[in-house]
C-alpha cells in the first residue's frame, strides 16, 4: 500500500500488469510501479510457491522478479517503466522457452 | 552519460558503482588524465545513499535533507571530468587479468581495464525474523528508495523495526513528507550503551552528534517508540497483517501492520570482490566480512582497489574521500602521476577522511544488532532464494558440514540468484554458533561469477575471440 | 595410537574410495588432504556417471564401476543422487553420424555392447527437446549422473565409520623411505609413517611422483561449468555432442548444468581459477543451437575445478615404478568421477594381494619414463 506524493511535474506512463492497464510516473522502476498499483505480490517462488514482493528495491534480494515484455526473471527494481511495457507476475519455475 | 555503442574495448581504469566513492574516484582519475569508465547498474547516478539525486520528484530539499542533496555536488564533477559513465550497466565478472564482463541493455560485453576500483557500496544486513519473506515486509532502505525515486510513501499501518541511524532518518523523512508511522520497534540492545560509552567523546565532537540529535528531536514527539524489542515476528496469510513482538520482559504484543520496514545496519556489498578472490576478514565490531585493503584501498589482488562502504562501512563522507585516494593511487600506478604528487594531493583527503570517520565507532557499538536477530532458529527462513530454514542449517552442521561452502552442496543454501547477499552473514554466524567457533574461522561463501545472473542469450552473444577458439579441449 | 598401514595422499573421490576399499579389507588407513575432502575436481565436476565415449583402455574399468554405482547405497549408505536415464551423444550432421557409427562398430569389435547407435526418431523419443537438425546419436542406456560432492562425502563418511582417519588442512611436503616404512612429511604437523602410500593427489600428484623419482608430464586444467536458474523439466538423459564439447544435464530441482571442456586458468598453488567468459560463451552457443528451449535460460553461476591431465588423456593407475609399497591413481583428465568406485577397489586389491583382475597395464606410470640413451 503505497501512495504518491503530489508532483506537478510528473509525466505519466501507461503500462500493463497481467494484462490490466496501470499508470506509473516516468521515473519509476517497474517494482515501484507495481507497488504504486497496489499489487500485493509479484511472484510465487519455484521452491514452495510462496508469494513474494519487492523487498530491498536495490537489486540484491531478487524477490521482485517479473516477466517484462516477454523476458522472464527480470529484476523489476532495476528496470525503468516505459510506455506500453507489458509486465507479468511469475508463478514458480520459469516457463521454458520464454 | 555514454551509450553502450560509444564504449571502448579497453580503458586504463574501470570504476564499478556510481555512489559517492565511485563518483569521486572516476571524476578524480579522469581529471588526472586516466582513461576511465564508470559502470553502474542503476539508471541514474548516486548509488543508494544519493539514490535518484539527479531526478527525484521530491524537489523540495527539506524533505530528504541537506546531506542527501550533497550527492548532486558529486555528479557535476563527474560529468565534467571526461570519464565515460555508463548507466544501466551490470558488471557480472572481473578477472584477475582485467577482463570485465558487463551487461548493458540486454547485451553482454567484455571490456579490458588495466586497473579496477570496486565501489559497490553496502547493502542492508539480513534481518531474519519469522515471516520476513511475506509481502508487506521490506527493508527501511527500500522505503527510502521508493520515497527518493518515486515520491511513494507507505500507507495504512506502517511499522519500523530494528536499530541504526537509518531508521531515525527514514522516520524524519516520512514525517516531513506527511506520512504516518504507527510505531517504531527499537531493537537496540540496552547493553550496547555501556559498550559504546568509551567512544562518546569522539562522537560528541563529530558532525554525527549534531545531526543525530536534530533527527531525534524532530521525530520523538510524534513517533510511538517501543524500546528493547527482542522477539519480533511478521504474521499474515500470504501477506503481512500484524507484527508480534516482546519488549524487555513484557508480554507478547500485537500490532496490526500493512507494511513492516526492517533495518539493523549495513554490510559491505562484497560479491564482486569475493568473486575475484580479494582477501576478506571478519570485523567483530560491525559483525560482517570486509575486504582487506591498504591505506589506498589496494586489495590483495594486484588489479583491484576497493573504495567506499564496499571496503568497510564508514559512511558516505568517508566513501568519497576513499574514492579520491584510490583514484590518486590508480593514477600513480598507471604512470600518470608520480608518488610525490600522489602523496601531496592525498593529504587533504586523508585529513577529511579522518574527520569523516570520527564518531563512527560510537555508532557501530550503539547500534550493534541483537544476536537473536542475527542468528535465528527453527522455521525462520535463512536463505530466501532457496527457502532454507535455520533448523535445516543447524541440523546439517550436526551432520558434519563445517562451513558455508559445504552447506551450499547440502542444502542449496546460497545457491540462488542473490548469491548469499541476503543469507551469507546469517549462515556464517549460524554455523559458528552451532560449532562453537568464531565466524572468522567459519569463513564466508566462496563466490564465483557471474555475480548477477546473465541470460544464455547474452552469454552466447559475446564476441568470439581467437583465444576462445583455441581453448576448446575436446572436439 | 597405532600407526596406519596405509597413508592415502589426497581426499578427493579416488582417495576416499581407495581408503574405503582398503578399510573394507581390514587395513588401518589415514587420508591426508591439503584442503578439505571434495574441495577440488571431485566436488565440483559435472557428476557424469558415464561409460559412453571412453578411451578403450578405460572401458573395462568403467563397466565394472557402473556395477558398483548400481549398488552404491550398499557400498556407502547413500544413493549419492545417482539417477540413470542414459547418456546420449548427438550427431548434428550425417558426417558426424558416420563418425559415431564407426565408433560403435569399433567398440563392439572389442566385445563391448554398451554403446548403441540410434536414429532421428529414437533420439527424439529420448531427448524431445533436442534441436531439429540433429540426425542421430550414440546412447549408453544404463549411464546417468550423480551428485559429486555428496558422493565424495559419502565415501568419506563410510570410510570414517570403518576407522579411516581423515586429516584435512594438511599438505604433504616430503616423502622418503625410512627403513621398511614410508615417511610422509606434512607442512604443519610433522611426519607420519606407513608401510604403504597411495598417491591420489589429483592435480598435484605429479609433485608426489617427482619425490619418488618418477616424474610425469602432468598439466593442470580448470574445466569450466555453469548452471542455470530452475526451469520446468525437459530432459532426462545426460547429453553430449559429437562435434563440439558439451556435457548437458538437468537436475531434479530444475536447474541445468552446462559443462564440456572449455578451459579456465588455474593456479594450483593458490587454488584459484580464473574463468574465461569467451570460452563459456562458446558453451552457451552450443546449448543455444542444440536446445532451443534454453534460449530464455539464465546463467546464475560458473566455476571450474582443478584437475590433472596427462598427454594421452588417460590416468595413471598402478604401482610405482621406483618405490616399493607406493601406488598411484591420478590424472583422470575430467572423466574420473564414474571410475571412482572401481579404482579404489583396484588400489585396495593391489595393496593387499599384489594383483588385480582388471586390465590396468595401459595406465602404468612407466609409460612416461623417457627411455635411457
Amino acid at each position: 500500500m503505497f501512495q504518491r506524493l503530489p508532483d506537478p511535474q510528473a509525466k505519466t506512463v501507461t503500462l500493463s500488469i497481467d494484462g490490466r492497464p496501470a499508470a506509473a510516473a516516468s521515473g519509476d522502476s517497474v517494482a515501484a510501479a507495481l507497488l504504486a498499483a497496489g499489487l500485493a505480490q509479484c511472484r510465487t517462488t519455484p521452491v514452495s510457491g510462496a508469494p513474494r514482493a519487492p523487498y530491498c528495491m536495490m537489486g540484491v534480494c531478487f524477490d521482485c522478479l517479473v516477466t517484462i515484455d516477454g523476458v522472464g526473471n527480470r529484476q523489476a527494481c532495476l528496470v525503468r517503466v516505459r510506455e506500453g511495457m507489458r509486465v507479468e507476475t511469475q508463478q514458480g519455475k520459469r516457463e521454458a522457452g520464454r | 552519460m555514454s551509450a553502450a555503442s560509444e564504449l571502448r574495448e579497453s580503458y586504463d581504469l574501470a570504476v564499478i558503482g556510481a555512489g559517492p566513492a565511485g563518483l569521486a574516484a572516476a571524476a578524480r582519475a579522469a581529471g588526472l588524465g586516466v582513461a576511465t569508465v564508470l559502470f553502474d547498474e542503476q539508471p541514474a547516478p548516486g548509488g543508494q545513499i544519493y539514490r535518484g539525486v539527479t531526478e527525484t520528484p521530491l524537489r523540495e530539499r527539506a524533505v530528504l535533507g541537506a546531506d542527501y542533496w550533497h550527492g548532486a555536488d558529486l555528479v557535476a564533477p563527474l560529468r565534467a571530468s571526461g570519464a565515460d559513465y555508463v548507466a544501466g550497466a551490470a558488471v557480472w565478472s572481473v578477472s584477475r587479468e582485467g577482463e570485465i564482463g558487463v551487461s548493458i541493455a540486454g547485451a553482454a560485453r567484455l571490456i579490458r581495464a588495466r586497473r579496477v576500483i570496486l565501489a559497490t557500496g553496502a547493502l542492508e544486513r539480513p534481518f531474519p525474523i519469522p515471516g520476513w519473506t511475506l509481502p508487506g515486509v521490506m527493508t527501511a532502505g527500500a522505503a527510502q528508495i521508493l520515497l527518493k525515486s518515486s515520491g511513494l510513501v507507505a500507507q495504512g499501518a506502517v511499522v519500523l523495526a530494528g536499530t541504526g541511524p537509518l531508521l531515525w532518518l527514514l522516520a524524519a523523512q516520512y514525517r516531513r513528507a506527511g506520512a504516518r508511522i504507527a510505531a517504531m520497534l527499537d531493537t537496540t540492545p540496552p547493553e550496547n550503551r555501556r559498550a559504546a560509552l568509551p567512544h562518546l567523546p569522539a562522537f560528541l565532537a563529530s558532525p554525527y552528534f549534531r545531526k543525530g540529535l536534530a533527527l531525534l528531536r524532530e521525530v520523538k514527539g510524534s513517533l510511538r517508540i517501543i524500546r528493547d524489542v527482542g522477539a519480533i515476528a511478521a504474521r499474515g496469510d500470504g501477506r503481512l497483517r500484524e507484527v508480534v513482538y516482546r519488549s524487555g520482559d513484557g508480554a507478547e504484543e500485537r500490532l496490526p501492520a500493512d507494511t513492516l520496514l526492517l533495518h539493523q545496519g549495513v554490510a559491505p556489498n562484497l560479491n564482486l570482490a569475493n568473486s575475484i578472490g580479494c582477501k576478506q576478514e571478519w570485523d567483530a565490531t560491525q559483525l560482517c566480512f570486509a575486504p582487506v585493503v591498504d591505506e589506498w584501498g589496494a586489495s590483495s589482488v594486484d588489479l583491484v582497489a576497493i573504495a567506499g562502504d564496499g571496503a568497510g562501512i564508514a559512511g558516505a563522507q568517508a566513501a568519497e574521500e576513499r574514492g579520491r585516494l584510490a583514484a590518486l593511487d590508480a593514477a600513480c600506478r598507471l604512470g600518470r602521476i608520480d608518488k610525490a604528487r600522489r602523496d601531496r594531493e592525498a593529504a587533504p583527503h586523508r585529513t577529511a577522511l579522518r574527520r569523516a570517520e570520527r564518531g563512527r565507532a560510537f555508532l557501530d557499538l550503539l547500534y550493534r544488532p541483537r544476536r537473536s536477530h542475527r542468528i535465528p532458529a527453527g522455521d525462520t527462513i535463512v536463505c530466501r532464494c532457496e527457502e532454507v530454514t535455520a533448523q535445516q542449517i543447524t541440523e546439517t552442521v550436526a551432520l558434519g558440514c563445517t562451513g558455508p561452502n559445504q552447506m551450499k552442496s547440502f542444502l542449496r543454501c546460497g545457491m540462488g540468484p542473490c548469491q548469499g547477499r541476503l543469507c551469507g552473514l546469517t549462515v556464517t554466524e549460524l554455523i559458528a554458533a552451532a560449532r562453537g567457533v568464531s565466524p572468522a574461522e567459519v569463513g564466508y561463501y566462496r563466490l564465483r561469477p557471474p555475480v548477477k545472473p546473465i541470460t544464455l542469450e547474452e552469454l552466447a552473444g559475446l564476441p568470439q575471440s581467437d583465444a576462445a577458439l583455441r581453448a576448446v579441449v575436446r572436439s | 595410537m597405532a600407526a596406519p598401514d596405509v597413508i592415502v595422499i589426497g581426499g578427493g573421490l579416488h582417495g576416499c574410495s581407495a581408503a574405503l576399499h582398503l578399510a573394507l579389507r581390514g587395513a588401518r588407513v589415514t587420508v591426508i588432504e591439503k584442503d578439505h575432502v571434495g574441495r577440488h575436481a571431485s566436488g565440483v565436476n559435472a557428476g557424469g556417471v558415464r561409460r559412453l565415449g571412453r578411451d578403450p583402455a578405460e572401458i573395462p574399468l568403467s563397466l565394472a564401476s557402473l556395477e558398483l554405482w548400481y549398488r552404491i547405497r550398499d557400498l556407502v549408505d547413500d544413493d549419492c543422487g545417482f539417477e540413470h536415464h542414459g547418456q546420449v551423444k548427438v550427431a548434428e550432421s550425417e558426417a558426424e553420424l558416420a563418425g559415431l557409427r564407426a565408433r560403435v562398430d569399433a567398440v563392439r569389435a572389442l566385445g563391448f555392447s554398451h554403446e548403441e547407435l540410434i536414429g532421428r526418431d529414437e533420439l527424439r523419443a529420448l531427448v524431445p527437446a533436442i534441436a531439429e537438425h540433429c540426425v542421430g546419436a550414440i546412447v549408453s542406456r544404463a549411464d546417468g549422473a550423480a551428485n559429486p560432492y555428496r558422493t565424495t562425502l559419502a565415501f568419506k563418511r563410510k570410510a570414517a565409520s570403518l576407522g579411516v582417519r581423515f586429516e584435512e588442512g594438511m599438505r604433504v611436503t616430503g616423502l622418503a623411505r625410512n627403513g621398511k616404512a614410508w615417511r610422509v612429511e606434512t607442512a604443519r604437523d610433522g611426519a607420519r609413517e606407513a608401510a604403504v602410500v597411495v598417491n591420489c593427489a589429483g592435480a598435484w600428484a605429479d609433485r608426489i611422483a617427482a619425490l619418488l623419482g618418477e616424474p610425469v608430464p602432468l598439466e593442470t586444467w580448470a574445466l569450466m561449468l555453469m548452471i542455470s536458474a530452475r526451469m520446468p523439466h525437459f530432459l532426462d538423459p545426460v547429453v553430449g555432442a559429437a562435434g563440439r564439447p558439451l556435457s548437458f544435464k538437468q537436475f531434479a530441482n530444475g536447474t541445468v548444468l552446462i559443462g564440456g571442456g572449455h578451459k579456465g586458468r588455474p593456479d594450483r598453488d593458490t587454488n584459484w581459477t580464473d574463468l574465461d567468459f569467451a570460452g563459456l560463451a562458446k558453451s552457451a552457443r552450443t546449448v543455444w543451437d542444440l536446445f532451443p528451449v534454453m534460449r530464455g535460460a539464465q546463467i546464475v553461476r560458473a566455476w571450474a575445478g582443478i584437475e590433472g591431465r596427462l598427454p594421452d588423456d588417460i590416468p595413471v593407475i598402478g604401482p610405482s615404478s621406483t618405490a616399493e609399497g607406493v601406488f598411484h591413481a591420478f590424472a583422470f583428465a575430467g572423466h574420473g568421477f564414474q571410475l571412482g568406485p572401481i579404482v579404489g577397489n583396484i588400489i585396495a586389491e593391489l595393496v593387499t594381494t599384489g594383483r588385480t583382475n582388471l586390465p590396468i597395464a595401459p595406465f602404468r606410470i612407466e609409460r612416461f619414463r623417457t627411455p635411457a640413451p
